[in-house]
């Protein structure tokens, strides 16, 4: 059981005053404490969580409300600016680097009364699907203190199952929400692309970063999402979001017609996993649900699409870390090149390294059609074989993952089977699509994450369904 | 410098490509100022324009705005679907490592602008003309170990205009810049301020003796019409002896050197730039509707060539046309004096306002009096009267542009209103006549020189009042009587 409360009653309670926000944020700081050997946290925002918990007190003791989230705890995925705090995406580049103005989506918690208390770990700029890409440390496994908790936002997932907060934020680039969640048994919610502000977030592939958050419920998810989502002036991209809102779920399979995607439940698919979803499907049809099996053929291409995709846009945004205005600068160098080279070799890790020249490789003249512009192709054809499949089906579902959280250190050595852990979900991300992970059930003790996916913007569809499906494997 | 026998054997050709500064309150991308003419450096700076981590470009509509007027003063439409893309390289007065610019799908294609260079009118042809943000500025102090960068320009709106390579010489690259400039102008686009570098050219020159076009040069950021003029002219004569002596021309990138009137060489493109465009993932395309398109087109002010058929109309020759053109304010003024009076007014009063042009930047020394189309109908009317000599009116304009008083009051106050009482004429007329007999004389026997002799004496004695053609017909009346 965990030690929180559900976040809407942890708000009521606040409002009504029954509980004190600077309790919660002490309760929060101290778990946090107690769980270090996780490494989960990169840094703890004492000063300010607790100034903002007497806040969201005083407002209360003034007998006005404190709204939908009052002092109400959490974490935030250490590439979220969070104002006069340090945000360094886990990489060297950014160390000392202190946040001059705040994302939109920590600025729509913050308006709500939810309190950030700490900066989780992640893979460096996001580039991972372990935490063993971070440039500081290695988050562990709530589970498993030997295991991965995943990425890239393993720090965020592994907070809140470690009980550190009652939700956290993460991000979700090619999986780096669902997986984490998959791996450490948390819900974690990918929302369609544009439907919460990247406003001060460090990017990494902005035509498929999206904010998410990460909880113990699908109700939770629902009641973040709902705070955050929606139009920013800030975001060019960001989109409406849906008129009925995402609380108030109504939970229901009958009559929902799901697609198993075949593609996911083949080879490869470790035997454990398998037989969790199955179990789950099951339960599924037993609910009402109508399940039947659905093909897309491209699927099997989506990984490499996305590693021509994701690699351009992550060498473009790291451009602007060049030692010249913020973050780390080499010392004495020679002339401006050296500066640049140097700067850039000393503080980003391999797996930022590795994108960038992939990235710079794929859009430079001569090689653009073969790859970046096939890939955009191959990307399209991806989200009409998706168009096609939602045309007979309400939902898709399949694991997250196709294995459960590794041994650290297991993938270190091979990039490419370290990518292989994103296979299940890179695709979503480059249709843009809204998708959850839940926990459903365990193999060899560890979670296992089911995946479910929606059209794009049928969000609210994504959340009654994904409900319904805890529901029932509760 | 080659012989002019040299010169003739080779054609020289020129493309321009245009940076136009459009005229919006904010930054193309962000909420910072616009106007940094006198701002500290580093003041008009937001997150976005410092390239912050997180901070995403948002697109000023009013830039869209401006850049489809732009497309309507180039003789074309804008395009209906435009994007952005990101053009990468490193630079410290380039924060993101990458500039925001359009590619591939930039929302001006075509178009055309009409020059005339002794009174041969020919079109240029445009390729394209794109919106961009631009880069900060950097400067090198001399004898430092360090270099400063000022971000206030980063991220100020450009719209570049790429001409065809359709110039022959250093006289049309001139009237294609000074055209550029005047369409821009009229179009409310930018403010058009040459001094301020809200208009710079790159010129690209290339000369071959065959049909095959040479290598070409580019030289940057050339801010005024005669450095235009005079870099292309610099560069056609050096690559001319350059090929004559046996050399070969490098495509490299060239700066105009003003104190030593010549080109200097920056940067050799020894390989071809790899700018790494790709579509920016942060801004959604350009997608321009029908109505809007049409609302911009409907709101258009008169373009130069409007203005040169109003001129026409009234009666003003070509050279005097294009110095009041190159003037707005005075050019807009005899617009609206035509239609709100006559032919005559407009033309009398174009020419009082007509300032000497300079042969060059006439662009930077635009008037800023307050001219009063009543005031100045009212005193081409006291001319068209006969109460004011031509020359007392320029007087009495003087005192109206800078004080703004009624010319009426200006000219009876100077006592410059003509006396026109020919009572009162002919008593000058009679006293002249009789102090010069001679004169009287001569006109009487048919020498009609004398008469302007006497007309003198009249207007001297009258210290200048009297209307002298007043005084002519008096003068002839009473030596034939």
């Amino acid at each position: 059981m965990s030690q929180w409360l559900p976040i809407a009653d942890i708000a009521a309670r606040v409002n009504a005053g029954e509980l004190q926000a600077v309790d919660l944020v002490a309760k929060a700081l101290a778990t946090i404490g107690e769980k270090a050997e996780y490494q989960a946290i990169i840094t703890t925002l004492d000063t300010l969580a607790a100034a903002r918990a007497k806040e969201v007190d005083a407002t209360v003791a003034a007998g006005q409300p404190a709204g939908r989230l009052a002092g109400v705890p959490f974490i935030a995925k250490d590439n979220f600016l969070v104002f006069g705090s340090d945000t360094t995406a886990a990489s060297n580049i950014l160390k000392g680097f202190t946040a001059p103005y705040q994302s939109t989506a920590i600025n729509r918690l913050e308006a709500e009364g939810a309190i950030c208390v700490a900066k989780a770990n992640l893979d460096a700029f996001a580039h991972g699907s372990s935490t063993e890409n971070s440039d500081f440390f290695t988050t562990k496994n709530p589970h498993d203190i030997d295991r991965v908790p995943g990425g890239s936002s393993g720090g965020s997932a592994a907070a809140v199952m470690l009980d550190m907060a009652p939700f956290a934020l993460g991000t979700d680039t090619g999986g780096s929400v669902r997986l984490p969640a998959s791996f450490c048994g948390a819900v974690g919610y990918k929302p369609t692309y544009g439907l919460v502000s990247r406003s001060g977030v460090v990017a990494m592939a902005s035509s498929t970063d999206v904010v998410g958050p990460l909880t113990r419920t699908v109700d939770d998810a629902a009641l973040i999402l709902d705070v955050m989502s929606g139009v920013d002036v800030l975001d060019s991209t960001t989109i409406p979001r849906d008129s009925a809102g995402y609380v108030g779920l109504e939970g229901s399979l009958v009559g929902k017609k799901v697609g198993i995607i075949k593609e996911y439940m083949s080879e490869g698919l470790d035997p454990g996993v398998k037989a969790c979803i199955e179990a789950a499907i099951a339960r599924m049809k037993a609910a009402g649900a109508e399940v039947v099996e659905v093909s897309l053929p491209t699927l099997p291409a989506a990984l490499a699409v996305y590693y021509i995709i994701c690699p351009a846009e992550v060498s473009s945004n790291l451009a602007r870390y060049d030692g010249q205005k913020y973050g780390y600068s080499t010392a004495n160098p020679a002339d401006l090149e050296d500066s640049y080279s140097r700067t850039r070799d000393e503080a980003f890790g391999d797996e930022a390294k590795r994108r960038i020249m992939i990235g710079t490789y794929v859009l430079s003249s001569g090689y653009y059609d073969a790859y970046y512009k096939k890939a955009q192709t191959v990307r399209t054809k991806l989200i009409n074989e998706f168009n096609t499949v939602f045309e007979q089906v309400d939902l898709l579902i399949g694991p997250t993952a196709p294995e459960i959280a590794f041994k650290l250190g297991a993938n270190s050595d091979d990039p490419l089977k370290m990518y292989l852990t994103d296979i299940m979900t890179v695709a979503v991300n480059l249709a843009g699509l809204p998708a959850v992970s839940i926990p459903a059930g365990t193999s060899e003790g560890m979670p296992v994450g089911l995946q479910l996916i929606a059209p794009q913007r049928a969000d609210r569809r994504l959340l009654d369904a994904a409900q319904a499906v805890e529901g029932i494997l509760a | 410098m080659p012989t002019t026998s040299v010169r003739d054997q080779y054609s020289v050709t020129i493309g321009i490509e245009c940076h136009v500064q459009l005229k919006t309150q904010t930054k193309l991308f962000s909420a910072a100022n616009n106007d940094a003419r006198e701002a500290a450096p580093n003041t008009l700076v937001s997150h976005i324009d410092i390239g912050l981590p997180g901070a995403l470009p948002v697109l000023n509509l009013h830039a869209v705005e401006l850049a489809c007027r732009a497309a309507f003063a180039l003789g074309t439409v804008p395009q209906k679907f435009s994007k952005f893309d990101r053009k990468h390289y490193f630079y410290p007065d380039l924060p993101m490592g990458y500039q925001i610019t359009q590619f591939d799908q930039p929302i001006i294609l075509g178009g055309s602008v009409i020059i005339d260079v002794d009174g041969t009118p020919k079109t240029i042809n445009l390729t394209r003309a794109h919106m961009e943000a631009d880069a900060g500025k950097s400067t090198h102090p001399a004898g430092k170990d360090y270099s400063l960068v000022d971000l206030n320009r980063a991220g100020t709106p450009l719209l570049e205009i790429v001409s065809e390579p359709e110039l022959h010489s250093a006289a049309e690259a001139k009237a294609y810049a000074k055209e550029l400039y005047l369409r821009m102008k009229y179009a409310a686009v930018s403010e058009a301020n040459l001094y301020y570098g809200n208009m710079r050219f790159d010129v690209n020159v290339s000369v071959s003796k065959t049909d095959i076009m040479g290598t070409r040069s580019e030289t940057k950021n050339l801010n005024s019409f005669r450095s235009v003029e005079k870099a292309t002219l610099y560069e056609v004569d050096r690559q001319i002896d350059l090929l004559e002596s046996g050399g070969t021309v490098v495509q490299e990138t060239r700066g105009w050197d003003d104190a030593k009137q010549k080109t200097l060489s920056q940067r050799t493109k020894e390989n071809a730039d790899d700018y790494r465009y790709m579509p920016d993932p942060d801004l959604p395309p350009v997608v321009l509707s029908d109505e809007f398109i049409a609302s911009i087109k409907r709101d258009m002010p008169d373009l130069p060539d409007d203005y040169r058929k109003v001129m026409a109309d009234i009666g003003i020759d070509a050279k005097t046309t294009s110095d009041i053109i190159a003037v707005p304010e005075t050019a807009m003024t005899v617009k609206r004096v035509y239609e709100a009076a006559d032919a005559s007014h407009a033309k009398r009063i174009a020419f009082w306002l007509l300032q000497p042009q300079s042969d060059d930047d006439e662009a930077d020394v635009v008037t800023d009096v307050a001219q009063n189309d009543e005031q100045l109908i009212t005193l081409s009317q006291m001319v068209a009267d006969n109460r004011l000599s031509s020359t007392a009116a320029k007087e009495v304009l003087a005192e109206v542009l800078k004080t703004g008083a009624d010319p009426e009051q200006v000219a009876r106050d100077k006592n410059l209103i003509q006396v026109s009482d020919e009572g009162a004429i002919i008593i000058i007329v009679d006293q002249v006549l009789s102090d010069n007999p001679k004169a009287a004389e001569d006109v009487r026997n048919g020498e009609m020189k004398a008469i302007g002799f006497l007309v003198g004496q009249v207007m001297k004695a009258s210290q200048g009042k009297a209307n002298p053609a007043l005084a002519t017909e008096l003068i002839k009346k009473q030596l034939n009587s």
